[in-house]
């Protein structure tokens, strides 16, 4: 009996005609694609993109050179070299990340007692010459400064989660 | 000007109103298949390049036609850049006895069923040859491969054209058509069931589109017996691989689906000209091809084997046989 139903399946190709149901129904089904440069996936407050350094409202950078960030960064990629400056404080005079080597796993970020260096929703950059993987201290100030509003804002939404 | 250049201007002109259609068919066929088979799989294919996508064709064909053709050292040459010709051109020349309407055929010859299936044949010389003259390993299994395969399913697909060519009694095609005349229940779809499908299967088997294209098989030999080829010459095999795609759909509509009449004789489907009812005709059945791309994975190289000759050719043979007997008896008229 199982014989003939198999030898009837397969003349009356039913698991292929089945099978052409599923495409078929997919055919009408409402499309997944993101049109990327125009439209985009949703971002957590976590994600881990370009880095940035922050300043305090009042314009004064936090960091304060504990080289926490660049003993912790697992390839190596972030460079400090640090000086007392006029009023008594230690400050970094050379911050440097090469972002070729940088992994973006996020320690530096939570290693940091001050919540300076930070890393930023922005993922679309590029470099054009050799050399301009390795951001500057200057650079990644400007980088805070351009994106502060949503550092704070990511921040603060997963404060309660730190 | 006298009567021969008359014929001649004449038969010029329509045989450029047959292929630049064919060749535009081609081009969107492909941009068809991206999008069909973009949207079977949930995304929304191309979609940049002018309104909707609508140019992609346009861009591909210009892409290919200003990239380099490169010959391996190797290979024959001569051989290597004759392939492609001999795969495009009988998938072209076929058209020639294709009936459009009642009047409207190239060349109305009276064996026009087997210069068909003689073209058809032809079509592999050019992949076996392209595999030869390759000198690559990919290319020369892929062309081994497609031999053994079209030679396995001619056969059942000759047989599927003999029950038709019996149930209409002439090798004509424009005959054969005229013998479906009435309407959808006289098209030889039903009587011949069975032959229609393996006529189909066989033709999706012999234009090496998936689920039988072992022939170009990407996952296995990389793309089989084109891939050494590049730029125009490449671009002639894709032309060639669906010109036959098309050919095939034309020939089942012509066959099993009533060529250009429409399927109920009656006043609105009268309206439409028969030329735009073999036109949908064939577009359904090229829908088919599509949907068959975008749902089966590739037969296994022996399962391919067997289906042709242990499930294929027993099936026409058998159904021959009751076409044949059946027409001994009063129930005869059911296959005419």
């Amino acid at each position: 009996m199982n014989v003939i139903k198999r030898y009837l399946q397969s003349f009356l190709l039913f698991e292929l005609l089945q099978g052409l149901m599923v495409t078929g129904r997919h055919l009408f089904a409402r499309k997944i694609t993101v049109q990327y440069p125009e439209e985009c996936t949703p971002l957590s407050p976590r994600f881990r993109g370009l880095h940035a350094l922050r300043r305090y409202p009042n314009g004064e950078e936090r960091c304060i050179a504990c080289k926490l960030c660049e003993a912790i960064c697992p390839a190596l990629a972030i460079t400090i070299e640090s000086q007392e400056r006029a009023d008594g404080t230690r400050r970094t005079t050379l911050y440097d990340i090469d972002l070729f080597k940088c992994i973006y796993c996020g320690f530096c970020e939570e290693s940091c007692p001050v919540d300076a260096i930070v890393e930023t929703r922005f993922f679309e950059f590029h470099f054009e010459n050799r050399g301009e993987n390795i951001i500057t201290k200057q650079q990644l100030l400007t980088v805070g400064d351009k994106f502060e509003k949503q550092i704070a804002a990511d921040r603060a939404a997963d404060a309660r989660y730190r | 000007m006298p009567g021969w250049s008359q014929l001649t201007l004449r038969n010029l002109a329509f045989i450029i109103a047959i292929l630049v259609p064919v060749i535009l068919g081609v081009a969107y066929l492909t941009f068809a298949e991206r999008k069909l088979i973009g949207y079977m799989q949930m995304r929304v294919g191309p979609n940049r390049v002018g309104p909707r996508g609508w140019l992609q064709p346009i861009a591909d064909v210009l892409k290919l036609l200003l990239k380099e053709i490169i010959v391996p050292t190797n290979a024959n040459r001569f051989l290597f850049i004759i392939a492609p010709m001999l795969t495009l051109a009988p998938a072209l020349v076929a058209w020639a006895v294709m009936p459009f309407t009642d009047t409207l055929v190239l060349a109305n010859i009276d064996a026009s069923l087997l210069f068909i299936l003689a073209l058809t044949s032809m079509g592999v010389y050019g992949v076996i040859i392209a595999g030869w003259a390759s000198n690559s390993k990919y290319a020369f299994l892929g062309s081994l491969r497609s031999a053994a395969q079209i030679v396995s399913y001619e056969i059942a697909m000759g047989f599927a054209l003999v029950g038709v060519l019996m149930a209409a009694q002439s090798l004509n095609l424009r005959e054969i058509v005229l013998q479906q005349q009435g309407g959808l229940h006289q098209w030889y779809l039903w009587p011949l069931f069975p032959l229609f499908m393996v006529f189909f299967i066989a033709g999706v088997a012999e234009t090496n589109r998936a689920p039988f294209d072992v022939a170009e098989g990407e996952s296995e030999i990389v793309a089989g017996f084109h891939v050494e080829y590049s730029g125009m010459t490449f671009a002639l095999f894709f032309l060639a691989e669906y010109a036959n795609m098309i050919l095939i759909s034309a020939l089942t509509a012509t066959l099993f689906l009533g060529g250009w009449y429409p399927p109920f004789d009656v006043a609105p489907f009268t309206w439409i000209p028969g030329v735009a009812w073999l036109v949908i005709k064939i577009c359904v059945v090229l829908f088919f091809f599509l949907w068959f791309r975008a749902t089966f994975p590739r037969y296994r190289y022996d399962q391919i084997m067997r289906l042709g000759w242990k499930v294929f050719i027993p099936i026409t043979l058998v159904w021959i046989v009751v076409i044949g007997a059946a027409m001994q008896t009063p129930i005869g008229f059911l296959f005419h």
